[in-house]
């Protein structure tokens, strides 16, 4: 262990600055929130993931944030396990009918102010499920959603963006430097 | 002759099915599936229902072969399975639910994918209106200082949505009992009429984590229904994306498992391995699951040149790095004494599931779909298939670590001999009926599929692995501590949403 150990402090960091996206979808995605908003949440945002249903294809690209590339902790994000903690409900997958009551528990059970981001083409709106009798649609369906992040599943650094600019006016990421300190290198 | 040979002959042939067998039973023919079952002659493969019929895959594992066998259902019911054969017992939950047919004396007749919540009930037979649902009876467990802990369907990570209720005694598990249906979508109700290409997207997307596997089961059911035969690059091609699917997984459940033993170094580095691969995926292919790539009459996209360099580099990689890894695992005190002797499957328990992938092979139960019953291009390729006997956590990350390497080497020598040509064909007007059984990398995924005479989706259903594992969660963490449930339930990874539709 300690020459693997060893090997990772030497070695260059894999994490990478987040590539610049389409200024328009940026642009968009600022104008959900308002700036006093954005002012209470600061940098730091805590996120709750809430699967409704989906086909575990965004869970895989949600937990790739915490991997040594995206590092998501680097930018004041993190996923919390208790919808107390959260300032934020991310939602994943068309909201079953079987799951509409969890949905709706776990977004009462968050304090406000409060905000729900509807992750992938299924939470936005029921996705390929759309239409199903087992299906109430997306996350809109359950909870007022805020903003909405596209894909099938979204890639991880589409959700990374997307997050961010819930904390921060977008133009400060198309410089591609993360805020605060710049992370000390990581194991590679 | 083989009990399987035993029972296509005491039924009528349908004709059509490909590439195996169906036969029409009457109800002592099907009751007797329950006594082969029930003696181990046979292998359940999968039990799903229409609006008037039930089906059974059965697999004689000595014979190697595998057949459907049907029982019309006029009256809406049919002799139970699972009063023999426990595996049964939750399919037959799940047909009541969708299709109202009420398998006779089964031993468990509560609901199952139905929770109360849907528009109506039966959503697949004669649909009745939605009655208010009776609180969900969980199974009894009583003594003295038994308390009960209820956990989910929202659980503390990123993880898919289940009910798990236990029954401890201090620190240990008495019982363990699972509820699931949380995730039903209702996707074989929106396959039922939908296009070819329409139902392929869908099946891709029952499991995420398997969308490539999903997709090659449903390509092959498609294909062999339709009598198809696709061209030779593209098998070559489907297998590249399949084993890459396996790798990617692998790693992520190795990493994911040590995590939950408390050692986070092991996650973080297989969590680079797994991006690695994801990353190459997305170079090759342009999506970084590999969705919607394999599709009935072949694959939507080649292999470039500059794109197969790109996975040698990977494999280069994986072989630099996993090595390190892996004697991390074995060299780790702490680590293996969470892993070793954590949550037994009984190599009996195992077979009798007939549970696949890593679960049936950490528990002696040597199958698996590639080489039996087999499909293109595994023929033409050197594999092993690692088997354990130990059944426990620490076998389950042994067999995953030891088909990263069948994996990394079936890669190579795909690169090696992928023959030039055409990637895909046109489909054929018309219909049929076709059947596969693809390994993914959970385990074997069944697919069945009835297409009309327009080409439309008459009925499909889709058998996830997790069928056949979650009752065995159940078995494996009786009597160990609350503590190592999580990692128990890891080195299992079912899929909820697979096993939910
Ligand atoms: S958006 Fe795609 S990946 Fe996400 S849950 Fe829906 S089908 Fe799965």
């Amino acid at each position: 262990m300690r020459t693997l150990l060893f090997r990772s402090l030497i070695a260059t960091p894999l994490s990478q600055p987040l590539p610049p996206g389409p200024e328009v979808a940026l642009d968009t995605l600022a104008t959900c929130l308002d700036g006093a908003a954005r002012r209470r949440l600061g940098r730091s945002l805590a996120i709750r993931a809430l699967d409704a249903g989906s086909c575990n294809g965004c869970e895989l690209e949600l937990n790739a944030l915490s991997n040594a590339f995206y590092d998501l902790e680097r930018f004041g994000l993190r996923f919390v396990a208790s919808p107390r903690h959260a300032d934020v409900l991310l939602v994943t997958g068309p909201v079953t009918a079987n799951m509409r009551e969890a949905l709706a528990r776990t977004y009462q059970a968050m304090p406000g102010p409060k905000w729900v981001v509807a992750a992938g083409a299924c939470a936005i709106d029921g996705g390929a499920f759309a239409g199903s009798y087992a299906v109430l649609g997306g996350a809109a369906a359950g909870v007022p959603v805020d903003l909405r992040l596209p894909g099938c599943p979204p890639r991880p650094h589409e959700l990374l963006r997307g997050l961010l600019a819930l904390m921060d006016p977008p133009r400060r990421h198309d410089a591609g430097d993360p805020p605060g300190d710049r992370a000390a290198p990581r194991s590679a | 002759m083989g009990a399987l040979e035993d029972l296509l002959a005491s039924g009528a042939p349908v004709a059509g099915p490909a590439p195996w067998p169906r036969v029409v039973l009457d109800a002592v023919g099907w009751t007797a599936i329950g006594e082969a079952l029930a003696e181990g002659a046979l292998s359940l493969a999968a039990l799903w229902g229409e609006a008037d019929a039930v089906h059974a895959a059965l697999l004689d594992e000595t014979a190697a072969s595998l057949a459907v066998a049907t029982l019309a259902c006029p009256d809406g019911r049919f002799p139970s399975l699972g009063r023999r054969h426990a595996a049964a017992i939750r399919p037959e939950r799940a047909i009541r639910d969708l299709f109202g047919l009420v398998a006779e004396a089964a031993p468990d007749a509560r609901p199952w994918l139905d929770h109360g919540c849907w528009a109506a009930r039966q959503p697949l037979g004669r649909a009745l209106p939605q009655e208010p649902a009776a609180p969900y009876a969980f199974l009894p467990a009583e003594g003295e200082g038994l308390h009960r802990m209820a956990v989910g369907p929202v659980h503390a990570g990123i993880i898919e949505p289940g009910h798990f209720r236990f029954a401890v005694n201090g620190e240990t598990v008495v019982r363990l009992e699972t509820r699931l249906g949380y995730a039903h979508k209702g996707i074989e109700a929106l396959m039922q009429g939908a296009t070819i290409e329409r139902a392929a997207g869908l099946a891709g997307r029952t499991s995420g984590d398997s969308t490539v596997a999903y997709a090659l089961a449903f390509a092959r059911a498609a294909e062999a229904a339709l009598g198809v035969a696709v061209p030779a690059r593209a098998h070559w091609l489907r297998a590249l994306m399949a084993e890459l699917e396996r790798l990617a997984n692998h790693f992520g459940d190795i990493g994911a498992i040590c995590n939950d033993a408390g050692f986070a170094l092991m996650l973080a580095h297989c969590a680079i391995l797994r991006e690695r691969v994801l990353r190459t995926a997305d170079h090759c292919f342009g999506h970084r699951l590999m969705r919607d790539l394999v599709v009935p009459g072949g694959v939507a996209l080649d292999l470039e040149a500059p794109a197969a360099a790109s996975v040698r580099d990977l494999l280069a990689e994986i072989h630099r790095q996993f090595p390190r890894l892996i004697a991390l695992y074995e060299g780790t005190a702490s680590l293996q004494d969470r892993t070793c002797g954590t949550g037994i499957v009984a190599p009996g328990l195992a077979r009798r599931f007939a549970a696949g992938g890593y679960v049936g092979r950490a528990s002696g139960r040597d199958f698996d779909a590639r080489r039996m019953p087999g499909y293109q291009p595994y023929g033409q390729l050197r594999f092993e298939v690692p088997v354990f006997e130990r059944g426990d956590v620490d076998a389950r990350v042994w067999v995953r670590i030891r088909e990263v390497e069948q994996s990394l080497s079936l890669l190579a020598q795909i690169l090696q001999a992928m023959p030039p040509g055409a990637i895909r064909v046109n489909l054929p007007p018309g219909g049929g009926e076709g059947m596969a059984l693809v390994e993914g990398f959970r385990g074997d995924i069944f697919a069945w599929l009835s297409l009309d005479a327009a080409g439309r989706v008459r009925r499909c259903h889709l058998r996830d692995p997790s069928w056949f594992h979650w009752p065995l969660v159940e078995a494996a963490i009786e009597g160990n501590i609350v503590a190592d449930f999580p990692l128990c339930n890891k080195s299992f990874n079912c899929s909820y949403s697979g096993h939910d539709l």
